[in-house]
C-alpha cells in the first residue's frame, strides 16, 4: 500500500514537473522572441519590416504555395541590409573602438584598483581612510551630477580619444571597483604577506606574487562588472570622445538615426544582430563568472 | 610592515588616485560651484547665487511645470517598475528552485537580455512597438502613457533576468528544514510563503527593491532611444530632462547643473535609506 501510494505521488510530481517544463520552454521562447523577429527581419526588405514584422513572405500561405514562396522571394533580400549597415555604421571600427576601450579599461581598472585597493587596507591613516569613504561616495553619485564637468575637464586634458577615455573610466569606474577588492582583502590574512616580506620581497613583488593570484576571484567579478557596463556605456562616451573621429557600438547605433528622426530600419535590424551575436556568444562562454559575478555586485554593492 | 608598504603610496595609489580626482571629485565639487553661476564651458562663469534654481521653476516668473511633470513621471515609473519586476522575478525564482527539468536553460534565456546594453534592447522594442501599434494608426510616442508602458515593458525585458538571479540565490540560502519543518506542522503553500520564505527573503527583497528603484530613477539611455522624451517632453524622465536642459538650449547649462544636484541629492536619499535599512535589519537578526 504505501510502496503503491508513493508511486503515485512520485508520478504526479513528476507530471507537474513536466507541465512546468513546457510552461517554462514557451516562456522562454516567448522571451527571445524579440531578438528572433529582429534576426528574421534583418533579411527582409525595409518595406516589409513594418508591412508584417512577424512574417515571412508578402502573402500568407492560404493563398496557395506558389504566391507564398514568390511572396518570401520579394519579401527577402539576403544580405542586403548587413552590407548597409557595415557601411552606414562603420560597423568594424565602431566595434574595434568598443573593444579596444573596453579592454583597456577593464584592464587598467583590475591592476589599478587592486593595488589601491591592498594599500589603503594595509596601510592605516587619514589619507587610506579618506580614499575609501570617496570610493563609497562615489558609488551613490548620478553620472549627470558630473557629465558636463567631466566632459569639458576631458577636452582641456586631450583626453577625448580611445586611449584618454580609458582614464575617465578608471577614474569614474574606480569607486565599486576599489569597494569589492577591499571588501576582499580584508578577509585575507596577513601572515602570508609577512611572510613574503621578511624573506626579502618589496611590495610591489608581494603583492604581484601573492596577493594578487589570491584575489583572482574578485578580479574575475570587477572585470565582469565593469566590462559590462563599459561596453554598453552610450552617454559617457558621447560626451567625452571626438565624436566626429571616434564612435563606439552604442554610439553608432544611435547615430543612425538621423537628425530629424528619420530611421533606416533594415540597416537598423542587421546592426542590431551584428552587436547581439558578440554578447550572446560571449555570455554562453563565460556566463558561470558573469552570474556569480552579477550576484557578487549585487550583494556587496 | 605597514612602513615598507607606507614608502610605495606613488606607486599603489597615486595612479587610481589621479584618475579618480579627473574622473570624479573634481568634477564633483566643480559641478556643484557652477550650479551657482551662469557658464557656457567650464572657464567662463559668473556667480548668480541661487538664480539656477529659481529658474527650474520659475521663467521670466511663470510657473514652468517640466521639471515638476519629469519629476513625478519618474517616480511613478519607478515605482511601477519595482513591483511589477520584483513580482514577476520573485515568481519565476520560486518556480526555477523546485527542480524542474531544464531550469538552467531557462535561467540562461531568462537572463541574457540583460547584458544587451539600453541602446540596443530599445531599438529592438522600438521596431516592435511601432509595428504592432501602427496597425491602430499610433505610434510609441502617441501619448506619454504609451511611451510609458513602452519603457516600463523594455525594463522589465531587461531586469527581470537579474533580480531573478538574485532571488534564485537568496530562496536556495533558505534552509530547507525550515520549510519542511513548517509543512509538517501543517503550514499550507501561502502559509509557508508568508510565514518562512518572505521573512528568511527580507535582505534579499531589500537589495532587489532598491536596486530596481534605483535603475528607476537613473534610467537614461532607454528612454532616450526609445521615446526621445516625446511627444513634447512630455516622456522625459529626470535623467534626460537634465541632459536636454543642458545641452539642448544654449544658456541653460545652469540650470541643468542645478537640476543635476538636485537629482545627485535624490538619488542619494534613496542610497542612504537603502542602507539605514539593510543595517537595520542585521541587527534584528
Amino acid at each position: 500500500m504505501a510502496k503503491k501510494a508513493d508511486e503515485m505521488t512520485s508520478v504526479r510530481k513528476a507530471k507537474h514537473g513536466m507541465v512546468y517544463t513546457v510552461l517554462f520552454a514557451i516562456c522562454s521562447v516567448i522571451w527571445i522572441a524579440p531578438i528572433l523577429i529582429v534576426i528574421l527581419n534583418s533579411f527582409k526588405r525595409k518595406a516589409y519590416i513594418f508591412r508584417n514584422p512577424f512574417g515571412i513572405s508578402t502573402h500568407s500561405i492560404t493563398e496557395g504555395w506558389d504566391k507564398f514562396v514568390r511572396g518570401i522571394q520579394k519579401a527577402m533580400c539576403g544580405g542586403l541590409n548587413y552590407s548597409n549597415a557595415i557601411k552606414k555604421t562603420d560597423f568594424f571600427q565602431a566595434f574595434g573602438y568598443s573593444l579596444l576601450i573596453t579592454v583597456l579599461s577593464v584592464i587598467l581598472i583590475i591592476i589599478c584598483t587592486s593595488m589601491c585597493a591592498w594599500y589603503i587596507t594595509r596601510v592605516h591613516n587619514r589619507v587610506t581612510k579618506a580614499i575609501y569613504v570617496l570610493c563609497l561616495f562615489s558609488m551613490i553619485v548620478p553620472f549627470q551630477m558630473v557629465m558636463f564637468t567631466l566632459s569639458k575637464f576631458a577636452n582641456i586634458l586631450h583626453l577625448g580619444n580611445p586611449l584618454g577615455i580609458v582614464i575617465v573610466y578608471l577614474g569614474f569606474g574606480a569607486g565599486l571597483a576599489v569597494f569589492l577588492f577591499t571588501g576582499f582583502v580584508k578577509g585575507i590574512s596577513i601572515e602570508i604577506e609577512e611572510a613574503a616580506m621578511i624573506d626579502g620581497c618589496t611590495p610591489l613583488k608581494t603583492f604581484f606574487s601573492v596577493v594578487f593570484p589570491i584575489l583572482k576571484p574578485t578580479a574575475i567579478t570587477v572585470a565582469i562588472l565593469q566590462a559590462m557596463w563599459i561596453w554598453n556605456d552610450y552617454l559617457l562616451p558621447s560626451l567625452v570622445l571626438n565624436i566626429n573621429k571616434y564612435k563606439t557600438l552604442p554610439i553608432a547605433i544611435q547615430y543612425l538615426k538621423q537628425s530629424h528622426g528619420q530611421i533606416d530600419w533594415g540597416a537598423m535590424m542587421a546592426v542590431l544582430v551584428l552587436a547581439i551575436i558578440p554578447i550572446v556568444i560571449f555570455y554562453l562562454f563565460c556566463q558561470k563568472y558573469i552570474i556569480e559575478g552579477v550576484l557578487a555586485g549585487a550583494v556587496k554593492g | 610592515m605597514e612602513k615598507a608598504i607606507k614608502k610605495y603610496f606613488p606607486v599603489f595609489v597615486l595612479p587610481t588616485l589621479i584618475a579618480f580626482a579627473i574622473g570624479f571629485i573634481i568634477p564633483f565639487l566643480y559641478g556643484i560651484f557652477l550650479s551657482f553661476c551662469k557658464f557656457t564651458t567650464v572657464t567662463d562663469f559668473k556667480w548668480i547665487g541661487l538664480e539656477n534654481y529659481k529658474r527650474i521653476l520659475y521663467v521670466n516668473g511663470v510657473l514652468d511645470t517640466t521639471f515638476l511633470h519629469s519629476l513625478w513621471y519618474t517616480a511613478l515609473f519607478a515605482a511601477v517598475s519595482v513591483l511589477v519586476i520584483n513580482l514577476v522575478s520573485f515568481a519565476i525564482a520560486m518556480l526555477l528552485t523546485k527542480g524542474i527539468k531544464g531550469t538552467n536553460l531557462f535561467r540562461t534565456v531568462f537572463f541574457m537580455p540583460n547584458l544587451i546594453g539600453g541602446i540596443v534592447l530599445s531599438y529592438i522594442w522600438l521596431m516592435l512597438f511601432n509595428s504592432v501599434l501602427q496597425h491602430f494608426s499610433k505610434t510609441i510616442v502617441s501619448t506619454q502613457w504609451y511611451a510609458f508602458w513602452g519603457m516600463i515593458i523594455v525594463v522589465c525585458w531587461q531586469q527581470i533576468g537579474y533580480m531573478m538571479i538574485i532571488y534564485i540565490a537568496g530562496i536556495q540560502n533558505i534552509p530547507g528544514e525550515l520549510i519542511e519543518a513548517a509543512k509538517i506542522d501543517g503550514a499550507g503553500f501561502w502559509q509557508v510563503l508568508k510565514s518562512v520564505i518572505l521573512p528568511m527573503l527580507m535582505p534579499t527583497i531589500t537589495i532587489c527593491t532598491f536596486l530596481t528603484m534605483s535603475n528607476g530613477f537613473k534610467l537614461f539611455d532607454q528612454n532616450l532611444a526609445l521615446t526621445g522624451g516625446n511627444p513634447g517632453k512630455m516622456s522625459q524622465l529626470l535623467a534626460l530632462n537634465i541632459y536636454d536642459t543642458m545641452y539642448g538650449t544654449t544658456g541653460w547649462q545652469g540650470v541643468g547643473q542645478a537640476k543635476a544636484v538636485i537629482f545627485f541629492v535624490l538619488v542619494a536619499l534613496i542610497a542612504v535609506a537603502q542602507n539605514k535599512l539593510t543595517t537595520s535589519k542585521e541587527v534584528e537578526q
